[in-house]
């Protein structure tokens, strides 16, 4: 396993080249560097993966952690900072997302980004990110997490802000940069209380740790010293970590950057801010999921409560929107707080058809992995949209199925995964969820189920109204819309992986045949868990998905729209309020401006503007008269100066007599 | 000197004891720094310092005398002293050529641009 450190230096490398060289390079050749780079890394993921997964499990059923790499980075006493890889199924499973999805996204920007200004930066900043990404999902211990959460965030701030040139684009950037770096104070301090009463950031709490010949061992993390300070003190540090994590996953109330991130180029909204970076809130509570469900399980209804609240929040917002990467965005926050709730509702570690409690670690790591595949299909597809439309609004699409073919057939695939259609890989990821639910709590269940199927209507009415409804003859006077062969190639892989993963995990769910399903890499306590449909919570969700899109396409298929209008009519305000976002971002600014800035930050700021630079200002006008009163002894008049010379002479002399 | 002093003593019946020298020095400094204070010709200021550093050369030359009558060292430190000033001197004409080139003129008043 020792080349899996090539994945972390492959695209250092190629961003520091990239970086410094870019500039004399052309568009196709830095292209080409990042690609192939990105090509090299994927393959070695897959290499990892197959060897990992393919390995003998350990004694007690699961799967080793292998640490090939960890080197104490910054020494400080008894608490080191370490730096290394820690394989582990869920971190592997991540290595296969991330590279593919950014393996994809790097062959989609030839096609996407060509001819942009920038074109080599750009290829720089998705090496970056990649490489970030890599090291936050490989980290062996909390803090290079952190470091590396905030390269990502760093890396999310400069593709954001890619078209520095648009305002907009400089401004969701700053808000998305201050948003989670906010909620990064959390994480910060939650790391520090940790690593204050448990002597140690290292995750050696995995089952089964080999740690490679050569590596810095894990300090051991003495969680009893924590609990012996106090009982409280492990779930206080998990809790603000998680906070950390919900800034990053943009739950609920500090989801307000992710809409705005949408101003990026469209494969970066596809690679970080719907596939990658933002499941890092979800993949860091699972990584101290071993914690929370022992030392703190009183504590997890917060994740719960947040993710349904966000879920619910965002699918109703997603329902109003206009703008297409909008509603892709909100539906990803909304699915984002599907994994959070699958994370909090598991109460269990063993797993088993008798522990029921357990599913949830396992269906938020599945979602995880399938909504990637089908998000970032249906953000590239949104990107072709775009691409070929030259506007992000719906009112600008309508009947584009004759222009775009692979685009619309991919769109609906992965439109159909997300909306829980069995033999699409949303459906069995879903469905578990929705069963993890269940066993903790109907009423969790039944509020996700409703969701899920609000999560169809409006990915519906989004499809709908791209490639249904009106045309928008005079847009496509000018030139007819068209698709290109490197844009689409991505969205067809994309999409098979999508079918393929739903057609092989139905049917294995179903019970049609016997054979190693998602959970059999990836459950609570890494035991081997063959998926099994819960025949009741499948049909129900099913059933309800396909009510849903009934419902979409009966609202609006059509080329006039007279119940969505009537709808609207009916309520307005309601559909203002959803369409604004419920004021959210009003709410910030209320908060932000009227209150902090109003009553803390101004009265700061008078207090440095009169009072110390008053301080500072009066020590220079008084220097500056005094300096004023006396320079006329500095005359340059050598005679006035042997005067005053010889007066002083004097002086001295009759004092000294 | 000895014999310098019998004859003054003799003929016009004074006598010449250090406060004679040193009065002489302490006329010639005080010539010199109202010289220098108030001469408007650089070459004038010039002769005043010089004659502040006669004054001075005549002081090392009575004292040795009165303290230390057999020795020779304030008379060599006297010596050493003209040498330098006539160094000085060199160095100061030579300052004040390029000043006249400069100025056309030689007044110390004109000179004042080494200010704040």
């Amino acid at each position: 396993m020792e080349y899996t450190i090539l994945i972390l230096l492959l695209p250092f490398l190629s961003f520091l080249f990239l970086g410094l060289a870019g500039k004399w390079l052309s568009h196709r050749t830095s292209g080409l560097i990042g690609t192939t780079v990105l090509a090299a890394i994927t393959i070695l993921s897959y290499c990892t993966a197959y060897t990992y997964f393919t390995a003998d499990r350990c004694a007690d059923g699961s799967y080793a952690t292998l640490v090939p790499y960890n080197a104490t980075w910054l020494p400080l006493g008894h608490l080191n900072f370490d730096l290394g890889i820690l394989l582990d199924p869920i971190s592997v499973m991540m290595l296969i997302v991330i590279t593919t999805v950014s393996f994809m996204v790097h062959i989609y920007s030839f096609g996407y980004m060509k001819g942009e200004r920038g074109f080599q930066r750009y290829y720089a900043f998705l090496s970056l990110f990649t490489m970030s990404m890599l090291g936050l999902v490989v980290a062996t211990n909390i803090f290079q997490m952190y470091l590396f959460w905030e390269l990502v965030g760093v890396s999310s701030y400069l593709l954001i802000g890619f078209y520095y040139t648009l305002p907009a684009a400089v401004a969701a950037s700053k808000k998305a940069f201050i948003v989670t770096r906010f909620a990064d104070l959390g994480f910060l301090i939650g790391i520090l209380i940790f690593g204050y009463y448990t002597g140690s950031f290292s995750f050696d709490f995995v089952n089964n740790l080999q740690m490679a010949e050569g590596t810095t061992p894990f300090i051991p993390c003495g969680i009893d010293k924590a609990i012996a300070a106090g009982g409280f003190i492990l779930p206080t540090a998990l809790t603000l970590m998680f906070i950390g994590g919900a800034g990053k996953s943009a739950m609920f109330p500090l989801h307000i950057w992710l809409p705005d991130a949408m101003e990026g180029p469209t494969p970066v909204s596809a690679l970080i801010h719907a596939a990658t970076m933002v499941v890092a809130g979800v993949y860091q509570v699972a990584r101290l999921f071993p914690l929370w469900v022992t030392y703190a399980q009183d504590w997890m209804p917060i994740i719960i409560w947040v993710g349904v609240f966000t879920a619910f929040y965002a699918a109703s917002v997603a329902c109003a929107q206009s703008d297409i990467k909008r509603v892709l965005a909100f539906s990803t926050i909304s699915q984002i707080a599907f994994m959070m709730v699958a994370l909090g509702v598991c109460t269990e570690i063993t797993t088993g058809h008798e522990h029921a409690g357990s599913i949830g670690y396992m269906a938020s790591m599945f979602h995880l992995f399938t909504h990637a595949m089908f998000k970032a299909c249906l953000f590239l597809g949104a990107g072709c949209i775009i691409h070929a439309v030259h506007s992000n609004e719906m009112v600008a699409m309508g009947g584009l199925r004759k222009y775009l073919p692979i685009t619309h057939a991919t769109f609906l695939i992965s439109c159909l995964a997300i909306s829980g259609i069995p033999f699409f890989s949303g459906f069995s990821s879903k469905d578990e969820i929705i069963t993890a639910c269940m066993a903790y709590s109907p009423a969790v269940g039944y509020i996700m189920t409703a969701i899920a199927a609000m999560t169809a209507f409006y990915m519906f009415r989004l499809y709908y109204g791209i490639f249904w409804g009106t045309e928008n003859k005079e847009l496509h006077t000018e030139h007819t819309p068209h698709e290109e062969t490197i844009m689409t190639a991505p969205l067809v892989i994309l999409s098979i992986i999508t079918v393929g993963v739903g057609i092989y995990t139905t049917l294995a769910g179903f019970g049609l045949f016997e054979g190693y399903s998602f959970g059999s890499l990836i459950s609570a306590d890494g035991q081997d868990y063959r998926i099994h449909f819960d025949p009741s919570v499948a049909s129900l969700s099913t059933i309800i998905a396909i009510c849903s899109i009934a419902l979409a396409t009966y609202i609006f298929k059509g080329e006039t729209q007279p119940v969505a209008d009537r709808m609207y009519n009916a309520a307005p305000r309601l559909h203002r309020w959803a369409y604004k976002r419920f004021y959210m971002d009003e709410v910030y600014q209320f908060i932000t401006h009227r209150i902090i800035f109003a009553y803390v930050s101004r009265p700061i700021a008078w207090f440095d503007r009169h009072v110390i630079d008053g301080f500072f200002n009066f020590l220079a006008w008084g220097t500056h008269t005094l300096s004023n009163n006396i320079k006329g002894f500095q005359s340059g008049r050598v005679q006035q100066y042997a005067l005053v010379f010889l007066i002083g002479i004097l002086v001295l002399i009759l004092m000294i007599l | 000197m000895d014999r310098l002093n019998d004859i003054l003593n003799i003929v016009l019946g004074i006598h010449v004891d250090i406060s004679w020298f040193l009065i002489l020095s302490a006329l010639m400094m005080f010539i010199g720094i109202y010289g220098f204070l108030t001469r408007r010709n650089t070459l004038a200021i010039l002769i005043s310092v010089e004659l502040m550093l006669n004054a001075a050369d005549i002081n090392f030359a009575a004292f040795n005398r009165l303290l230390f009558p057999n020795g020779q060292e304030g008379y060599i430190f006297t010596l050493f002293s003209i040498a330098i000033s006539a160094a000085e001197t060199a160095i100061a004409i030579a300052v004040m050529i390029n000043i006249y080139r400069n100025l056309k003129n030689n007044f110390v008043g004109n000179l004042d641009k080494l200010k704040w």
